[in-house]
């Protein structure tokens, strides 16, 4: 008897459209793509803000259109559901505590992480003069 | 219920195919009952693996509906009346529903999972351990080797090189151990490229198991301690064994 084991084949480019699990964390991936835009946007504001006044509202009007608008609110929401909301689910299982004999639940570094979130959130707030 | 089981002899096919079976079920079965119904009254060329029946043994890992699923854990009931068994995916088939683990198996014993000392044992006593110290790894010496979770892994799938989640939550369990002094010595496996460095934290690892051992968890908790060493390491402390 001879062994012929068979090797099944594994897409390397369609393997994610295999199971929503999949599908779900390469969404999580498709971040990058916004924090590649935003790096951008900066490096072009700064190049605004460098070249003078003119330049710089010009920059900030470019950012004022409804379509413009539209494309931060859905990198908001994007950046919330699939990066935000995501990591601070997966934050407990990179950093467990222990206090004694036990591991304290995930949910209290979760929580920790929304607090610090929301206080810092506060602060740029009140340093933009909003609040 | 019917049962569509991948098939495959490796001294008949070129490629896998699928046999279905009506399977008379019973509301209490787990997926393992009706294959073992198969075998017993429908088909007594079908081959698996399986022995204990009672989530210790590990041997009866296979992809329930596409999903990587320990067959005695997984009861009917909880399912549609249409299943499809194949065997894990990321392997090599051996023969219908039985894969080819020898890739593990070196990767298991790669990352030395035993206690390493550096001076000699305590002479005449055991070591000592405190229930805090243990509760530390105990997660993680759960694991029962059913593979599901390198059969859920796409970065195993992409690079078969990945040592992958099992053997590197075994490695974790013992860098964890308070009486192991061997965390230096296994870092050069562990921080290669192919280690913890190699998952992307999909994730699904952890999802599958059906021990709850969260290889994910172990793996994340090894590339901070792996920067950790490596900065200490740069700047002239000592290494991090206990």
């Amino acid at each position: 008897m001879s062994r012929q084991p068979y090797v099944r084949p594994f897409s390397k480019t369609t393997w994610y459209m295999r199971n929503g699990r999949y599908k779900v964390y390469m969404l999580r991936e498709m971040t990058c793509l916004l924090v590649g835009f935003y790096a951008f946007l900066t490096i072009f504001a700064l190049a605004a803000l460098a070249a003078g006044a003119d330049q710089w509202n010009n920059f900030l009007a470019s950012q004022q259109n409804t379509a413009m608008i539209a494309f931060h609110a859905f990198a908001l929401l994007y950046f919330l559901f699939y990066q935000t909301f995501a990591w601070f689910k997966l934050a407990p299982k990179a950093m467990p505590l222990q206090l004694g004999e036990k591991i304290l639940p995930g949910s209290i570094i979760v929580i920790g992480h929304y607090v610090a979130w929301a206080v810092l959130s506060a602060v740029i707030f009140w340093l933009a003069g909003v609040i | 219920m019917e049962l569509e089981v991948m098939r495959y002899d490796p001294e008949k096919d070129k490629e896998p195919w699928f046999q279905s079976y009506s399977v008379p079920c019973e509301d209490d079965w787990a997926i393992l009952d009706a294959i073992n119904y198969v075998k017993d009254n429908i088909d007594t060329t079908l081959s698996y693996r399986w022995s204990c029946h009672m989530m210790v043994c590990g041997s009866c890992g296979m992809m329930v509906n596409g999903e990587p699923s320990l067959t005695c854990k997984t009861f009917i009931r909880n399912l549609p009346d249409k299943v499809r068994i194949e065997p894990l995916e990321n392997f090599p088939i051996e023969r219908d529903l039985v894969v080819v683990l020898d890739d593990v198996m070196q990767k298991l014993h790669k990352v030395q999972p035993y206690i390493i000392r550096k001076d000699d044992p305590p002479e005449g006593k055991e070591y000592q351990q405190s229930r805090g110290a243990l509760a530390k790894f105990k997660q993680y010496t759960m694991c029962i080797n059913c593979m599901c979770c390198y059969s859920a892994c796409p970065q195993y799938g992409l690079n078969n090189d990945f040592i992958g989640p099992a053997a590197l939550a075994l490695a974790h369990r013992y860098n964890l151990d308070s009486r192991d002094q061997g965390k230096s010595q296994r870092l050069n496996i562990l921080a290669d490229h192919d280690g913890v460095w190699d998952c992307s934290f999909v994730g699904a690892c952890s999802e599958v198991c059906p021990k709850h051992v969260d290889p994910a968890a172990a793996i994340q908790q090894m590339k901070i301690d792996g920067a950790m060493e490596f900065w200490k390491q740069k700047m002239g402390f000592p290494g991090g064994d206990s």
